[in-house]
């Protein structure tokens, strides 16, 4: 019988929550890495007892975690006695949280500053791993996007990392500079039609396409106007929150602007605003039906200043028609006095019939729909601030 | 043997209490504990000092028997107490907030 785990990181650990396919009793485990911020845990596309997780700290730097049981142990790849290169002392080297930029002549330029909010230049700074991307088709592949935004790739279970160069060395990396929340790369999208295409997106440049497997890239925001920036409509400099792919039709690409929800129907050559009649266009979730590439959900927010629902009620709206025509989803949300935030990388759906959808918010709910959104209920309450959810469907 | 006192998230990491001793060859330096430490625990490798340049992370201080040391060469002989075992050397995360 299928089962449903849902990855949550915090900002205080991870938590795993189990169901079986009737998605109704709920365990809840964890925290796991206790007292970190966990940015994203995510499993494996072909291996469901593989999971990765980033575990961060302002203080002591960047974590990788993988689990090869489900969730039940953990280790840091490479860092104990039978994973690893060993190092000239015999030693393991410890490597899988070591993310260094490739300001290498040969296979990247030597790019060291962006932009800073100010205009002047700074220095490209690692921060954390803020998103992890399991490759569609191989257990030890990953795709780690960081802040200072740039994309990371693991061959090795997450061992060793190496940097995918070309992205900041496209022309205007440069120029790119932060979103309020840091210069992070939150999104990557894997086409499944075509395993040479990655998208990525990055707050705040905007979104960007590979078609050869990360090695060259180009800034996909034509149709993106953006009145917080100096051209509303430059090719790079947009606020992008998230995009989301369905993958029956890799060229649909839905996105949620900083303002703006949008779509495109070619791969992101261009794209249109599909923000219709929801109350606020300002938001960062935003994901597709399992089953129904044109149904599409986001949770709209007040204002970049605000960072709260409108009118104090949480909202999920759907679109059955792919944007501009939306409806509000209530039933089990919280309808008064609510003042959460639900984050850019904290939305997910399942594979089961009818589709589940869930999310976490910064008040520590994670909220559950088993029947494409009709109603909700929170699985749990208290957690700390959400930062990820994601979902396994494991048969 | 050289006493290192841990703080909390690194002693989860590391999976040991709060002290641990360390076999130091050669000279008792800042350098030379962390590269023990290090190479006992892999696990802290990146998450006291940078993987590359080995500098001190930002948010990270060092204490040894009751002085600030953190702005100390990593190549300075650390104080009697410490080479001696009778005081631990402390890496402590800086208090900024939680």
């Amino acid at each position: 019988m299928t089962a449903i785990r849902i990855l949550v990181g915090t900002r205080k650990g991870a938590f795993i929550l189990n169901s079986d396919g009737e998605r109704k009793k709920w365990s809840v485990d964890g925290p796991l890495f206790a007292g970190w911020e966990v940015y994203h845990v995510n499993a494996s596309a072909v291996d469901p007892n593989r999971i990765l997780a980033s575990q961060t700290s302002s203080w002591f730097g960047q974590i990788i975690q993988r689990s090869d049981d489900g969730g039940k142990t953990w280790t840091q790849p490479g860092s104990d006695s039978t994973a690893g290169k060993p190092g000239a002392n015999g030693m393991p080297q410890g490597e899988s949280n070591k993310f260094v930029y490739d300001v290498s002549a040969a296979t990247g330029k030597p790019l060291t500053t962006h932009q800073w909010y100010d205009g002047t230049q700074h220095p490209w700074e690692f921060a954390r791993v803020w998103h992890l991307e399991p490759s569609l088709d191989d257990p030890d592949t990953w795709y780690a996007g960081v802040e200072d935004a740039a994309l990371f790739k693991t061959t090795d279970g997450g061992v060793t990392w190496h940097e995918l160069a070309g992205l900041r060395g496209h022309d205007s990396g440069a120029n790119w500079m932060p979103g309020a929340g840091g210069m992070c790369l939150h999104t990557i999208a894997l086409d499944p039609s075509n395993p040479k295409r990655i998208f990525c997106a990055i707050s705040a440049a905007g979104a960007f396409r590979s078609d050869d497997g990360g090695d060259t890239w180009k800034p996909i925001n034509k149709g993106l106007h953006s009145e917080y920036i100096p051209n509303p409509t430059a090719e790079i400099g947009h606020c992008v929150h998230r995009i989301a792919i369905h993958p029956t039709n890799p060229n649909i690409l839905y996105m949620q602007k900083h303002w703006d929800v949008l779509r495109s129907d070619n791969g992101g050559d261009s794209w249109q605003e599909v923000s219709g009649n929801l109350p606020s266009d300002f938001g960062f979730p935003i994901a597709v039906h399992a089953h129904e590439p044109e149904t599409i959900y986001v949770v709209p927010i007040k204002s970049d200043s605000l960072h709260y629902p409108p009118d104090g009620k949480l909202r999920v709206y759907r679109s059955r028609s792919g944007g501009n025509e939306w409806e509000a989803l209530t039933k089990g949300l919280p309808q008064e006095h609510c003042y959460v935030n639900v984050l850019r990388d904290a939305m997910a759906v399942d594979q089961a019939e009818p589709c589940g959808i869930y999310f976490g918010t910064t008040g520590g709910q994670v909220y559950a729909s088993n029947d494409s959104g009709d109603s909700w209920n929170a699985i749990v309450r208290d957690l700390p601030a959400v930062l990820s959810v994601e979902v396994q469907t494991i048969p | 043997m050289i006493r290192v006192v841990l703080p909390l998230h690194l002693q989860t990491l590391a999976t040991c209490g709060r002290e641990v001793e360390l076999r130091v060859e050669g000279t008792v330096t800042q350098r030379s504990v962390l590269d023990a430490l290090e190479a006992r625990f892999p696990m802290l490798r990146g998450t006291v000092r940078e993987h590359e340049t080995l500098k001190r992370r930002p948010r990270v201080r060092f204490f040894a028997d009751g002085e600030d040391v953190t702005h100390d060469s990593p190549d300075k002989v650390l104080p009697h107490a410490i080479v001696s075992g009778q005081q631990p050397f402390m890496i402590v995360g800086a208090i900024a907030g939680g």
